[in-house]
């Protein structure tokens, strides 16, 4: 079974973001990428899945920038076996990203798709479901457990409530949690064989998906600061000012 | 909590744009590594360093060693763990070649990871670090046998490895050595004797241990000339690589000791321990200065390390802290006071710290692709030229990087004020785990000796000259406006350094003490010196950057200024450092030893 791996290169999880001073966008001239840490778990699992034999061949795919490269070299040095590329320099919306995604698994045919459950630039958390609804395949989103079975998965997903497990056929597709997993780190081997793995070079045009956003950004704007705190010098004092704050 | 974020990009811009690695393509494992294999190695490193080792080194600490009864020692919580991904990663045998199971990449790389990992945990660094060390003895100096059977395994980081000098009676001087090695039937020797202070002897963290044991064989010569060398395995080896026996050398005690706690220092007692002979018999001492620049280097690197950390904790906490208000008026004027980053001593500190970081990394990786040059060039003038600068700058960096580093780590805590001296905080450990890198690997004063006895006279004086002449050149041929502020001080700097040779070829000869006197001035001078000469060169590939990259402004600007202090109020050192040389050791030496 191959399994199909997207990632998304975006602004590296220990950066802290600045707002443009025009308010549209957010500052992101030399600033540090890397892969979007849940893409990281998802990688990290499909890699699992070939160790346990359970998978044949983990490939990835990214959309965007020539120097989304960096991106599939460093999962391919955990252990990734080869890459598509989809060049563009345009922001991709996520059902652009679906839907090029849903030809590429049409061409390479995997018995599972493996998805970060939201990249943490826009934090959209939609990629996965509009997959799933494209191919009409079974999802499991916000995983924190994926055990192949015949023919099948279970998935146990992160809900409000605790866990729940979802039995899909497959192919299906499954959105990874932060517990699914914790990400190996690359070794120096794998990092020079990575160089030498194979990376196809394609565009959205290749697949015939019209790219344009849909949506319009109207403001971006800081998140208000938060107001300093207090001390309080003993719980009866604790509990006056949660009473007079009406939450208790 | 302590932080620390491995200086990636700082590291990223030496190797690319100040020593240009990508020219040296045509030396074995190299042209592995281009600009972009380059970035994820060292962004790889930084990240296993900074989320792996440093979260252990405050735990480490403050736990310690533990040794039981039978001579078993364990190291502190979670470094097992951590030594497990380490050596997954294949950096222990970075550099090592591949048919002994290395990922034969350049030795310069297997520098920047000594730091990012000395800087995040210097004790658990350790283990790795002597099992390259001694690999790198073993290879030299090994029968293909013995590289065959001990190499991959320790490459691998299944095996660790450790360096067995030192005596209780016997330290700088190895003449003293006693533990002694009698031939047995089957051409291995029965190694007796007692070893102190052995770093890394006994621990939990591998399968087996290979000491690497200086001893003299049965009637061999007094002094230096009896010494051989030794591999003592913990557990005996098999042809076939499998383990065998224990073999009778037992950790008999820990020190306990003022930092570096969560690395095991061991007394080892060696009874009729069955050892193989590296090499020559009574050439020991031979092969292990073979390993001593590297080792020397490593040492260094330790000091730059501990500073880095020590800086970036000072940094943090300057921006944070809040006491007294600017001179030049309020900087905070919400809060009750500015935080004292404000205050120009503070800076002082600071801009020291910093002045003294970037350039020591420059010249620590400058040394360490000599020794690249040296061991892989195929073209002998350059290998040549590439072994007299790297014999000649060792014993500076030991010296220089760990005293500097130490001081380093005092203004760091200085600038933590009282909550410096408290434990919790975790800043007096970055003074306390420096201190021992100014004691081993040679004693600073001894660097300062083989300095000035044995390095500067070595080839009638030919690395030095190079060195001087190299410098000449670049102050020479950088006559630029921007570089003024930069050649200029150097040049009166590296005018010091050529009187105070001078006045050394004049007077040390007729009286050896003049030599003795003046090494420790004369190798902080010509640390002085090399540390300008690297702002300089850094200072030039800022420049060069600036025009072609207008982006990273801000960046190469803080560069520049950094190096300008450094040349402005760190530099004039030489001068200091040339009158106390050229005062000569009268007052030094006069008094009686019972007048002290
Ligand atoms: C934590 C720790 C770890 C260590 N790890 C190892 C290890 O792994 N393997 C190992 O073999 N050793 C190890 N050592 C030993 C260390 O290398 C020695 O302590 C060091 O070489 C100095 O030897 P010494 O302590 O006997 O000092 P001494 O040789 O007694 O020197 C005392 C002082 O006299 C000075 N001095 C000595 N001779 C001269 C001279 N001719 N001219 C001028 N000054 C002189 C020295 O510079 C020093 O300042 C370790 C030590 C420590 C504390």
């Amino acid at each position: 079974m191959k399994v199909l791996v997207p990632v998304k290169r975006v602004v590296d999880y220990n950066v802290k973001i600045r707002v443009k001073p025009d308010g549209s966008g957010v500052d992101v001239a030399n600033v540090k990428f890397s892969m979007n840490p849940f893409d990281e778990i998802a990688v990290e699992e499909a890699i699992r899945l070939k160790e346990a034999g359970k998978a044949t061949e983990v490939v990835l795919v990214t959309i965007g920038p020539a120097k989304a490269d960096e991106t599939l070299r460093s999962g391919m040095a955990i252990g990734a076996d080869r890459g598509i590329h989809v060049k563009t320099d345009e922001l991709v919306e996520p059902l652009a990203v679906a839907k090029i995604l849903a030809k590429i698994v049409a061409e390479e045919a995997p018995g599972l798709v493996i998805l970060g459950k939201q990249a943490i630039d826009d934090d959209s958390n939609q990629t996965g479901q509009m997959l799933a609804a494209l191919l009409g395949w079974g999802q499991g989103t916000f995983a924190s457990k994926v055990e192949i079975t015949e023919g099948s998965v279970d998935v146990t997903r992160e809900v409000d409530g605790g866990l729940q497990t979802v039995t899909l056929k497959l192919p299906a597709v499954v959105t990874t949690d932060l517990r699914l997993n914790e990400p190996r780190y690359a070794s120096l081997p794998n990092i020079i064989k990575a160089k030498k793995k194979e990376v196809a070079a394609k565009t959205p045009a290749d697949y015939g998906v019209d790219i344009t956003p849909r949506l319009e950004v109207l403001k971006t704007a800081e998140p208000p600061a938060r107001k300093a705190g207090i001390k309080v010098g003993s719980v009866p004092e604790l509990l006056e000012k949660l009473k007079t704050a009406g939450v208790l | 909590m302590p932080i620390y974020k491995a200086p990636v990009d700082d590291t990223l811009f030496l190797l690319n744009d100040v020593l240009h690695l990508e020219r040296y393509g045509n030396l074995a494992g190299f042209s592995d590594v281009p600009p972009d294999v380059l970035a994820q190695i060292i962004g790889e490193a930084g990240k296993i360093c900074e989320e792996r080792l440093q979260p252990l080194n405050r735990s480490g600490d403050a736990e310690g060693c533990g040794l039981d009864s039978s001579g078993e020692v364990t190291t502190p919580a979670g470094f097992k763990e951590a030594y497990r991904e380490f050596v997954a990663g294949g950096w222990v045998g970075l550099a090592v070649p591949p048919e002994y199971d290395g990922q034969g990449l350049p030795y310069t790389l297997a520098v920047v990871m000594n730091e990012f990992a000395s800087a995040a945990n210097m004790s658990f660094a350790m283990y790795p670090g002597l099992t390259q060390g001694a690999l790198a003895a073993l290879l030299r100096h090994g029968s293909e046998e013995q590289k065959r059977l001990f190499a991959p395994p320790m490459a691998a980081g299944r095996w660790t490895g450790t360096m067995n000098l030192t005596e209780p009676q016997c330290g700088t001087d190895l003449g003293l050595l006693t533990t002694k090695a009698s031939p047995r039937a089957d051409g291995s020797y029965a190694v007796t004797g007692q070893k102190i202070f052995i770093s890394a002897g006994e621990h939990d963290l591998s399968e087996n241990i290979i000491h690497l044991v200086l001893a003299r064989i049965e009637g061999a010569p007094a002094g230096v000339k009896g010494i051989s060398l030794f591999i003592v395995p913990k557990y005996e080896v098999n042809p076939d690589g499998t383990l065998g026996a224990r073999n009778a050398v037992r950790c008999g005690a820990l020190e306990h000791k003022m930092g570096i706690h969560g690395n095991a220092t061991c007394v080892m007692n060696y009874d009729g321990a069955r050892g193989f002979l590296v090499g020559e018999p009574n050439r020991g001492l031979n092969a292990m200065f073979v390993m001593m620049n590297e080792a020397r280097l490593g040492v260094a690197v330790q000091g730059l390390a501990q500073s880095e950390v020590a800086y970036q904790n000072a940094a943090s906490y300057a921006k944070e802290r809040l006491q007294g208000r600017a001179l030049t008026g309020a900087k905070n004027a919400g809060g009750g006071a500015d935080p004292i980053i404000v205050h120009p001593d503070i800076r002082r500190g600071l801009m020291e710290m910093k002045a003294f970081n970037e350039a020591a990394r420059g010249l620590a990786l400058a040394t360490a692709l000599d020794s690249d040059i040296a061991h892989r060039s195929e073209d002998a003038e350059a290998r040549q030229a590439a072994e007299d600068r790297l014999g000649l700058l060792t014993p500076v960096l030991k010296g220089v990087l760990t005293d500097l580093g130490f001081e380093s780590a005092v203004k760091a805590q200085q600038i933590w004020g009282g909550h410096g001296y408290i434990d919790e905080n975790g800043v007096g450990q970055f003074v306390r785990d420096a201190r021992i890198t100014m004691i081993y690997e040679g004693a600073n004063g001894i660097q300062a000796l083989d300095l000035v006895g044995r390095k500067l006279p070595k080839d009638n004086g030919r690395a030095a000259m190079a060195y001087f002449a190299e410098v000449s050149e670049f102050i020479a041929h950088e006559s630029s406006d921007e570089m003024k502020p930069f050649v200029e001080p150097l040049k009166a700097a590296l005018g010091d350094l050529q009187k105070a040779t001078i006045w050394l070829m004049q007077n040390a000869l007729a009286k050896p003490d003049n030599g003795a006197g003046a090494s420790y001035d004369y190798m902080h001078l010509f640390g002085r010196v090399a540390l300008g000469y690297t702002w300089a060169r850094i200072a030039r590939a800022a420049l060069a950057k600036k025009k072609e990259a207008p982006g990273d402004g801000a960046w190469l600007d803080t560069k520049l200024t950094t190096g300008q202090f450094y040349m402005e109020k760190m530099l004039p050192e030489t001068g200091f450092r040339l009158a106390r040389i050229t005062a000569g050791v009268d007052t030094l030496m006069s008094l009686p030893a019972e007048m002290f």
